[in-house]
C-alpha cells in the first residue's frame, strides 16, 4: 500500500498526459465529424470522393501506423511537428474519420419524404439540412459517436509507443525499474476509472437528448 | 538514390514477411475467439448466477483498459511471478481474451434481442437450456449481429499492430527498421497500402458474409 502511495506522483504525470491528449484531441472531432459528414451527402463530387479518400485511408489503415508515420516518417521530409501536437493531430483525424461515417449514416437514415415536406413548404435545402435534419440524426448518432469517444481514451495508450509519458508509458517504466506488479494493478484502475467517468458522462449526454422519447 | 518503385521492390519482401505474421496472427485469433465468445455469450445469458457476474467483471476489465497494458502486463509481468511462456503464446493470449470479451458483449447483445416468446416456446417443446441456446438463440443472435462482428474483425486486424511495442516483427515493426535505416518514407507507404488491401479484402468479404446471411430470414 506504502509502494502505491509512493509511485501515484509519477503516475499523476502520466494521468495529466493523457487526460491533456485527450481532450485536445477530441475537442475538434465533434464539429469535424458533422462538417465532413454534410459534405459527404450534400457537397459537390469532388469534394465527396476527398472526403470518401479520407475516411477510407483512416479507417483502413492502423492508428500505430499513422503514429508513426507523423513521428518517423514527415521529418524525413522536412516537415516537423512537435511529437505531443502531432500526436493529437492524429487522433483527431482518425476519430473524425469514424464519427463522420457515424454522422454520415445518421443523416442518410433520416427519411426522404422530410426532405419534400420541407421542399414543399418552401423551405430551402440548407435550411431542411441545418434545422431539420442534423438535429435528427445527431441524436441517432450520439450513442456511436460517445462509444468511439470513450475508446478514444484507451487508444491514447498507443501513444507511449512513441515516447510519450502517459500512463502506460510511465506504468512501464515503473515496472521495469522496480519489478512490482503494484503499478499494473494501479494502472488498470486508473484507466478503468477515467472510462467509468466517461460512460457516465456520455450516459447523461444520452438521456439528456433522448428527453423526448420517455 | 534508387528510385520508388526499385525501393518498393526492394521492401516488398521484408514488409510482406512481417505481413505474413500479422494474417497469422489474426486467424488465430479469430479461430479460438470467435466461437469462445458465443459460449462466453451463452453463459452470460444462462449460466448460474456466479459466472455471470464473473464473466461480467472479466468484460469489463478487458473492455475497460487498453489492449497495449494487457500487453505490456502480461509480457513484462508474468516472468517476474515465473510463468515463462513463448512471446507468440503471450500475444495470442491477450488478444483472445480482449476480443473474447468485445465479441461476446456484441453477441450478448444479440441474444437479449430476441423475444421472451422463443425461449417459453422451446421450453413448452421440452427443450432443456443448453439446447435451446445451441439450437435456437445462439444462431440467430450471430446471425443478427454479423456486421457488428465484421466490424469488430477489422479492427482486430489494425489492432494487431500492437504487437510491435512487445517485439514481435509484424508488418508496422518491419516498416518502422526500414524508415529508420534507410531514412526513407516509403517503406511506410508501402504498409499503409498493403493494411488498405487488407481492409478493403475484409470489408468485401464481409459484406459478401452480410448478404448472404441476412439479419433477418
Amino acid at each position: 500500500m506504502e509502494y502505491a502511495i509512493s509511485i501515484l506522483p509519477q503516475m499523476w504525470v502520466g494521468v495529466l498526459n493523457t487526460i491533456k491528449i485527450y481532450f485536445l484531441a477530441i475537442l475538434p472531432v465533434l464539429p469535424l465529424g458533422v462538417l465532413f459528414a454534410i459534405g459527404k451527402v450534400a457537397g459537390p463530387k469532388p469534394l465527396r470522393w476527398l472526403l470518401n479518400i479520407y475516411t477510407w485511408a483512416w479507417r483502413g489503415t492502423p492508428l500505430l501506423l499513422q503514429l508513426m508515420i507523423v513521428k518517423f516518417g514527415l521529418p524525413v521530409l522536412g516537415i516537423n511537428i512537435p511529437e505531443f501536437y502531432g500526436a493529437a493531430l492524429v487522433f483527431a483525424l482518425n476519430t473524425s474519420a469514424y464519427v463522420t461515417e457515424i454522422m454520415r449514416g445518421a443523416i442518410q437514415s433520416i427519411d426522404r419524404g422530410q426532405y419534400e415536406a420541407a421542399k414543399a413548404l418552401g423551405i430551402p435545402y440548407w435550411t431542411t439540412m441545418f434545422r431539420i435534419v442534423l438535429p435528427q440524426a445527431f441524436r441517432i448518432a450520439l450513442p456511436s459517436a460517445c462509444s468511439e469517444a470513450i475508446n478514444m481514451i484507451k487508444d491514447t495508450a498507443i501513444i507511449s509507443l512513441i515516447s510519450l509519458q502517459d500512463i502506460t508509458n510511465v506504468t512501464t517504466q515503473i515496472f521495469v525499474r522496480d519489478k512490482n506488479l503494484i503499478v499494473y494493478v494501479e494502472a488498470f484502475c486508473i484507466y478503468l476509472l477515467l472510462t467509468s467517468v466517461l460512460v457516465f458522462i456520455f450516459n447523461r449526454l444520452e438521456k439528456r437528448f433522448s428527453r423526448h422519447e420517455q | 538514390m534508387t528510385t520508388i518503385g526499385e525501393y518498393f521492390l526492394e521492401a516488398l519482401p521484408l514488409l510482406l514477411d512481417g505481413l505474413i505474421s500479422t494474417l497469422i496472427i489474426f486467424a488465430v485469433v479469430v479461430a479460438i475467439g470467435f466461437p469462445l465468445s458465443i459460449i462466453v455469450a451463452s453463459l452470460k445469458t444462462i449460466g448460474p448466477k456466479w459466472l455471470r457476474r464473473v464473466l461480467g467483471v472479466y468484460t469489463w476489465i478487458f473492455r475497460g483498459t487498453p489492449l497495449l497494458l494487457q500487453l505490456v502486463l502480461v509480457y513484462y509481468a508474468l516472468p517476474t511471478i515465473g510463468v515463462v511462456l513463448s512471446d507468440n503464446l503471450v500475444i495470442l493470449i491477450v488478444y483472445v481474451l480482449s476480443v473474447t470479451a468485445y465479441e461476446s458483449e456484441v453477441i450478448r447483445g444479440g441474444m437479449a434481442g430476441i423475444e421472451n416468446g422463443q425461449y417459453e416456446a422451446a421450453k413448452a417443446l421440452g427443450m432443456s437450456r443448453v439446447q435451446i441456446m445451441r439450437r435456437i438463440i445462439a444462431p440467430q443472435a450471430v446471425r443478427k449481429v454479423l456486421p457488428t462482428t465484421c466490424s469488430e474483425a477489422i479492427i482486430l486486424i489494425k489492432d494487431t499492430t500492437l504487437i510491435a511495442a512487445v517485439g514481435e516483427f509484424d508488418l508496422l515493426r518491419h516498416a518502422t527498421s526500414l524508415v529508420t535505416s534507410d531514412f526513407r518514407i516509403d517503406a511506410y507507404v508501402v504498409a499503409l497500402i498493403l493494411y488498405l488491401i487488407i481492409a478493403s479484402i475484409l470489408t468485401l468479404i464481409f459484406s459478401k458474409l452480410e448478404k448472404r446471411y441476412p439479419a433477418s430470414i
